[in-house]
């Protein structure tokens, strides 16, 4: 947890000096007749973003919170083990609406997540993924007016079949 | 006299059958969309307003505002049970009401929503009945240097009484102000922070990407990992009794911050350009502050979740006054209602009471009505939306990511949104594990759009002076006790010192 602590800060440091130098692309001073130019506002927020990473810092250094006197590891395996499938099927989800369409990957990642991690039966886990995708098609699409995502040209079929029920 | 004559006219012509039925269906339907995250009043608004040419214009703005008050309260109801602020005006409603669910107690914080909601409501409409036109009047004395001092003391209240990390919550703070302002410069009109040059960020970073990516992925991975995947909200009891006592605890813990959102929310809600968002926030920092347990807030407070939600309801109401006697919206929703309102052939403005008197006392009478219709309507569905916290977590996980993925692109339609979502999400997990505290960064994104014009309006009014803040009557109080609240922190550090020191 120390190590993990000044390594965070460090990063937030260095994200919030691109910050500054990415505000610096427009004017961060008093522009007479005009006020304050457009990078004034993120640069000075940029400066303290940066000031209080190194107040975090100072306080790493004096062991002023729980991380930087503790000895722990960031995560044990379980810690590690949740981030990778729970965060990396989360990604995965997002990852393949743009090839099976919106509907689509929410079937697929219901399926992913209740019978593999969850370890539910296959016959919750395939009524939820069929019925969830076509609840929200009916919400978003019909209801809402809302049009989400279809992927590549294969789900054409399915959405003209939809479209046709609710047009 | 006159004034009760008129409201009791208007609140026959809310009784009108057609009226009565739009009322019904206008808080049904506000209350399941303000219940999907990324889905808001606004939504709902913009979405039925076709609807409305089909009947009379008071009948189609009754209608509009029953939807819009709906909405309110069912943005309570994803803050709570999925942890995720649907829309802006329920993000401080996540910061107790999401605890108590994780305590088993998820009807106790739906029912206090559900209450302070109709008492912030009643109080606003009330407000509005008796003074609409001398608060119109008030609320046009606050310029740019005002609203500013304004946003600083919500900012201040985070900073002077979070018990978290001081650097730390500053940091958030920033990094949420910052997060605001990528995009275009609102007002030279160029490109700004663009970052690494992807172009998806010209469009700019909405709140509800970094609420649903910090509320809606990070957060639960977090709670995964922590509880190694044995959540307890899994098992909340709700019966009529449960429920009586829920409410009765509601009223006795939830009183006060009540009472502070009812009245702040409101007053927060007249000022153009104000709305629900800082009204709900503000009242949950000034209940913080004002009460005795403020160490209770964040872990399950019911007036932590009382004061946002009776602030959000109160506000709306109230940013319906500015946009009724001055023309001016004082949020999107109300932005919405008005183009309604223009299309319907009406006028807004000082002459609007006096030349569409059936018009307006229709719509003050509605919000009576759809006040108590929304608490009725919402009372009824709790066991349904307490149901679904029964589900077994491996269940209910995935569905919140879906409605988090699902909701997240209704609102911003962009896939580059989504990836912001996740690099969020997990982004967050890790500062969460670092103690950063995330809510300010979300408060700040929210306020950031209203903060920096304000500065630079009234810096370009002072040619650069900032004393602007400090020496004008309403701007500098409130400067000065936003300044006290920031440096609080020092102050009792300072106490501590010497107390340390003389022992």
């Amino acid at each position: 947890m120390r190590q993990g602590e000044i390594s965070l800060a460090g990063f937030l440091a260095l994200f919030s000096l691109y910050l500054m130098w990415k505000s610096a692309e427009l004017p961060i001073g008093y522009i007479r007749g005009q006020g304050p130019g457009g990078g004034f506002w993120p640069f000075w927020l940029s400066v303290g973003m940066l000031l209080s990473c190194c107040a975090i810092a100072w306080n790493w250094w004096r062991g002023k919170s729980p991380a930087s006197v503790s000895d722990e590891p960031l995560m044990d395996r379980f810690g590690w083990r949740t981030v990778i499938l729970v965060g990396g099927g989360v990604a995965g989800f997002v990852a393949m609406i743009s090839v099976v369409s919106m509907y689509g990957a929410v079937g697929l990642f219901l399926v992913y997540y209740l019978r593999f991690l969850g370890r539910h039966s296959w016959l919750l886990t395939l009524a939820m993924a069929i019925v969830l995708p076509i609840a929200l098609f009916f919400f978003f699409e019909g209801a809402m007016q809302i049009s989400m995502p279809q992927g590549m040209p294969f789900t054409q079929p399915f959405f003209d079949v939809m479209y046709d029920i609710i047009y | 006299m006159e004034v009760f004559s008129s409201l009791a006219d208007g609140i026959l012509l809310a009784l009108m059958p057609i009226n009565l039925m739009l009322i019904l269906i206008g808080v049904t339907v506000g209350l399941f969309i303000g219940a999907m995250p990324g889905l808001g009043s606004v939504n709902g608004v913009a979405i039925l307003l076709p609807i409305t040419f089909l009947v009379p214009p008071s009948s189609a703005i009754i209608f509009l505002a029953a939807i819009y008050y709906g909405a309110m309260y069912g943005g309570a109801i994803s803050s709570v049970t999925l942890g995720i602020p649907g829309a802006s005006t329920a993000v401080a409603t996540t910061f107790d009401g999401r605890p108590l669910a994780l305590q088993g107690r998820a009807s106790l914080a739906l029912v206090t929503a559900a209450l302070a909601s109709f008492v912030g409501g009643t109080v606003a409409t009330v407000l509005f009945t008796l003074f609409a036109p001398l608060l119109a009047t008030m609320a046009l004395s606050f310029g740019p240097p005002e609203i500013f001092a304004l946003m600083l003391l919500a900012f201040a209240t985070f900073v002077g009484l979070g018990g978290d990390d001081i650097p730390k919550t500053i940091f958030s703070i920033c990094f949420g102000l910052v997060l605001a302002t990528v995009g275009f410069d609102t007002i030279s009109g160029e490109p700004r922070l663009v970052l690494f040059d992807i172009q998806g960020f010209l469009r700019g970073i909405g709140f509800i990407v970094l609420a649903i990516g910090v509320y809606g992925i990070g957060e639960m991975i977090w709670t995964i990992e922590q509880t190694r995947g044995e959540v307890t909200t899994t098992n909340p009891k709700m019966t009529a009794k449960g429920m009586m006592a829920d409410s009765k605890e509601a009223t006795k813990k939830g009183w006060k911050g009540t009472l502070i959102g009812s009245f702040l929310g409101f007053f927060v809600g007249v000022l153009p350009a104000a709305g629900a968002t800082p009204g709900s926030l503000m009242s949950y920092g000034v209940a913080k502050m004002l009460s005795r347990t403020p160490e209770e807030y964040g872990k399950g407070s019911p007036d932590g979740v009382a004061a946002p939600e009776a602030a959000n309801n109160s506000a709306s109401t109230g940013s319906m006054l500015p946009m009724l006697t001055l023309g001016i919206p004082g949020s999107p929703t109300t932005a919405i209602l008005l183009g309604g309102m223009v299309i319907w052939g009406l006028t807004p403005g000082p002459r609007l009471f006096l030349d569409q008197s059936e018009f307006v006392w229709g719509l003050i009478g509605s919000f009576y009505i759809s006040n108590l219709a929304a608490v009725l309507i919402n009372l009824a569905f709790i066991p349904l939306f307490v149901w679904m916290l029964r589900m077994p977590f491996t269940i209910l996980a995935p569905l919140i990511f879906v409605l988090s993925i699902v909701g997240g692109f209704a609102a911003s339609r962009s896939m580059h949104d989504l990836w912001l979502i996740v690099i969020f999400g997990l982004g967050a997990f890790f500062m969460r594990k670092f103690d950063y505290p995330l809510a300010p960064a979300v408060l700040a994104i929210v306020l950031g759009p209203i903060a920096e014009p304000t500065l630079r309006q009234s810096l370009l009014l002072s040619s650069g002076d900032p004393m602007i803040f400090l020496n004008r009557p309403i701007a500098g109080p409130i400067t000065v006790i936003a300044i006290f609240l920031i440096l609080l922190p020092a102050f009792k550090l300072l106490r501590r010192k010497k107390r340390v020191a003389a022992n």
